[in-house]
């Protein structure tokens, strides 16, 4: 062994150094020997839980690799035959727990489960078949969760607390009954899920898998009624590629054109042009906000998972959320106003499909909001996966396809709209905007390289005409929360704040090939980049095909027209669980609602002593029968606590006098 | 229907003085769920979904905690809780024909251990530490040593007829 400071370990006879390894699973997969794990992933907190990795440390006997430390001089074994029993027994375990049906399970062929069983050469079960009888949770609009698959890794339920801060599933019950679940075995869309699909990246089995919505469009494409439009966002051409054996970040946009004008799509569009437009209306926004210095910072609106992340967390920041509509719904909302009669179809009959890197883009494009006269601006989301199944259930051979080219108007973009798909590209693609808006000037050097990066929080200042713009940008919802909680705090003063849910931004999206070789999202980063740089235009302003948008159908940028199409508005969903605790329970019909907040803020005002003087008082004068009164969460006005809602009444700043008041009025208006 | 408004207050309040009691400290989850449990003797949907509020936790990891401790119930249990020792002195002594009496006597099946009216619910435990005294059961405080089935039944006939006459 060398007299190196750094030490080495010996893993199946060769010494290997020790380099900041953190621990041994990291150290011997670093040496090129593979070891299987469920429950492993780097970025999440270490659980030891499927034994998998077990290694015979000398002296030690067998540990899980993943949890020791590399120390100088240990000697380990990786594959002894009593190691590679374990690891069967394990399998054959977890087979006999689960449900298997891999033809037709939506995991097939991604599946650790399945890869496992076939490398360690597993052709028999030797244990009895456990019963499998939960019932598969189809509530969601993006994601299907089917506990009956699950390997209790717990990869999901810490991605979702750790990385994302949320924690919408954990485990819940006890020994063979163990199951992962929302509280209270609720659906999951009933809860505090964003729809990042992050749990279902990181799960290894199909316990948790994404929507499938391609039957649809293959439905509608076979339609002969209907005519089917296309729009491609940035991180999908950047990764579906790596479905074909090409590599991350290889740019496959005319492949993908070419497929989908071979699966019958009439017109193949680019979301790279409603970011375009996203950029000059949420520049113009910026601006307006940045010149009369109100509602800063302002939040990006662009990532589905985030706004419903800050609907839930942080209504009191709705406000300085942009109000524009996300790119996917820009172009829905265009599409629907300009297509109609460029294609000389009915409205009913277009069919318009989003090819996304993301699974909150279903949920978002089903938003009550974003349907009108029963037609959805957007009628079918698929995921970069799901593309890939499409072309392959078609029969195409991608590797072979000619690129073709993709259709005007809405197909033409800037290198502005391109680099959407990555963290600090919306704020980069909004500053190509505002600085030559502020300075009058052509801005010639339109990288902005401060803003670009890796780390979950960056912020960066820039001196424009005279004036600081403070920036921050977040990826990752963890992050977002520590960015929201100093806004709310009111301690930092930033001017634009930018988050995207998913780690690396739309370039990790949930929708996207699973990969978790090291630097696949930097290089698709990468890629996007490198289509922006081989565009002859980089600003969005630039655009010829925004410009004439403008002219024929929108008016200016923030116009009347344009905040009618292209904004939206939030809503506070701070009651995740809208049911309060019931007090009183009044038996007669047609009763009157009282609700008393006794969130923190009102209950530190007093809101209790008012919930019993009014309770009291309802009692003196017999109307027990026409009531019902809870004691419920807040109502999102704690700023005027106490607040009290009598029938659709909100009270803040309530008393007992001013209560009673509003308690006799209704009941009047009850019986007159 | 006043007093169970006056007690559904009582115990709200009791909840918050519960949780401010232990700072709405997270960590304390247990002792907050076990205190709040002995007020409404289980834990409420409700409830939980308050304390998760209160101590800036997800819900899920309420409901988790909850439903991994046996001593935590998540259904309304009856007014008298019958725990039927089943651990190794007592099962050798033979508690289950015991268990198997108050089944068949109120009608519990594995899947309902609480009456309908609300009276009775039976549970098993692994051990109450009174070996000496096995087959062992407790009625709410009360423990009950050297058990049979017809013991058991008369005690629980006695316990019933005192209802009725209330």
């Amino acid at each position: 062994m060398s007299n190196n400071d750094k030490g080495f370990v010996q893993i199946n006879g060769q010494n290997v150094a020790i380099e900041g390894e953190r621990n041994l699973l990291e150290l011997i997969r670093k040496s090129g020997i593979e070891i299987p794990t469920f429950c492993y992933h780097s970025e999440l907190s270490i659980y030891g839980a499927c034994r998998l990795c077990l290694v015979d440390i000398e002296g030690r006997g067998l540990n899980a690799s993943c949890s020791i430390k590399p120390e100088p001089g240990m000697k380990v074994k990786t594959a002894t035959e009593e190691i590679r029993e374990i690891r069967k027994i394990s399998v054959e375990l977890l087979l006999a727990n689960h449900r298997v049906e891999c033809p037709t399970c939506p995991q097939s062929s991604k599946c650790k489960l399945e890869e496992l069983a076939r490398k360690l050469g597993i052709t028999e079960v030797r244990f009895k078949k456990a019963k499998l009888d939960h019932p598969v949770d189809l509530s969601s609009d993006s994601l299907v969760r089917d506990p009956n698959k699950c390997v209790l890794c717990g990869d999901c339920v810490r991605y979702c607390r750790e990385i994302q801060s949320i924690g919408a599933i954990d485990f819940a019950h006890r020994g063979k009954h163990t199951v992962v679940t929302p509280a209270f075995n609720k659906d999951l869309a009933k809860v505090e899920c964003v729809n990042c699909g992050q749990c279902a990246a990181v799960c290894p089995v199909g316990a948790i898998t994404v929507k499938q919505d391609v039957d649809k469009v293959f439905a509608a494409l076979d339609n002969p009624e209907k005519v089917v439009v296309a729009q491609i966002a940035p991180a999908v051409r950047v990764a579906l590629g790596e479905q074909f054996g090409m590599t991350s970040g290889d740019i496959v946009t005319g492949k993908i054109t070419a497929a989908l004008k071979k699966m019958g799509f009439d017109k193949v569009f680019d979301t790279s042009f409603s970011a375009d437009l996203t950029v000059m209306e949420e520049g113009t926004e910026f601006l307006e906000r940045f010149t009369k210095g109100e509602k800063l910072p302002q939040f990006t609106s662009c990532c589905p998972a985030w706004v419903k992340f800050a609907e839930q967390y942080y209504p009191e920041i709705l406000p300085r959320l942009s109000s524009c509509k996300s790119p996917q719904q820009m172009f829905g909302s265009l599409a629907r106003e300009t297509l109609p009669k460029m294609l000389n179809v009915k409205p009913e009959n277009l069919f318009i499909v989003s090819i996304m890197p993301c699974t909150a883009k279903k949920f978002e494009a089903k938003r009550p909001e974003f349907t009108h006269e029963n037609l959805a601006d957007v009628d079918a989301v698929i995921t970069t996966q799901e593309l890939s199944r499409m072309i392959e259930a078609s029969g195409l051979n991608f590797m072979e396809l000619d690129p073709e080219s993709l259709d005007l108007p809405m197909g033409f973009k800037t290198g502005a709209g391109v680099i959407f798909g990555t963290t600090g590209g919306v704020t980069e693609a909004v500053l190509r905007f505002a600085v030559e808006k502020v300075t009058g000037e052509k801005l010639n050097n339109v990288d902005f390289h401060q803003v670009r990066g890796e780390a979950g929080i960056r912020e960066a200042t820039l001196e424009v005409a005279g004036k600081q713009v403070r920036m921050a940008i977040a990826h990752g919802l963890k992050n977002a929360r520590k960015l929201a909680e100093e806004v709310k705090a009111g301690k930092c003063n930033y001017d634009i704040i930018e988050v995207m849910a998913c780690p690396g931004g739309c370039v990790g999206g949930a929708g996207q090939p699973v990969n978790f070789t090291p630097g696949t999202i930097k290089r698709r980063a990468k890629g996007l980049y490198e289509a922006d740089k081989m565009l002859q235009l980089h600003k969005a302003q630039e655009n010829p095909y925004i410009i004439e948008t403008y002219e024929k159908v929108l008016d200016k940028p923030g116009s009347h027209k344009a905040h009618h199409m292209l904004h939206t508005k939030y809503q506070s969903r701070r009651r995740i669980s809208d049911k309060g605790m019931p007090l009183m329970t009044g038996e007669g019909t047609d009763k009157l609602s009282i609700k008393v907040c006794v969130g923190t803020n009102c209950y530190l005002k007093g809101s209790q002593s008012i919930l019993k003087a009014l309770t009291k008082d309802i009692e003196s004068r017999g109307l027990q029968d026409a009531v019902d009164i809870q004691a419920t969460f807040c109502f999102e006005k704690c700023g005027q606590a106490p607040n009290v809602m009598i029938g659709d009444q909100l009270i803040s700043k309530c008393t007992f006098d001013k209560a009673r008041e509003a308690l006799n009025a209704e009941l009047k208006k009850k019986t007159s | 229907m006043t007093g169970q408004t006056d007690t559904m207050m009582r115990k709200f309040e009791k909840v918050c003085e519960i949780i401010e009691r232990y700072n709405n400290d997270s960590s304390k989850l247990v002792p907050i769920l076990q205190a709040v449990q002995e007020e409404y003797r289980y834990l409420p949907e409700d409830v939980m979904y308050y304390v998760a509020t209160s101590l800036g936790i997800p819900s899920a990891q309420v409901y988790g905690v909850a439903t991994f401790y046996s001593h935590f119930a998540l259904t309304p249990k009856g007014k008298y809780l019958i725990k039927v020792c089943d651990g190794t002195a007592c099962h050798v002594k033979k508690s289950i024909p015991i268990l198997e009496a108050l089944m068949k006597r109120l009608k519990l099946t594995e899947d309902k251990m609480t009456t309908p009216d609300m009276l009775f619910t039976v549970e098993t435990v692994s051990c109450l530490g009174a070996c000496g005294l096995a087959p062992v059961l407790v009625i709410n405080e009360e423990v009950h040593g050297l058990m049979t089935p017809e013991s058991t039944i008369a005690l629980l006939d006695n316990i019933i007829a005192r209802e009725e006459a209330k």
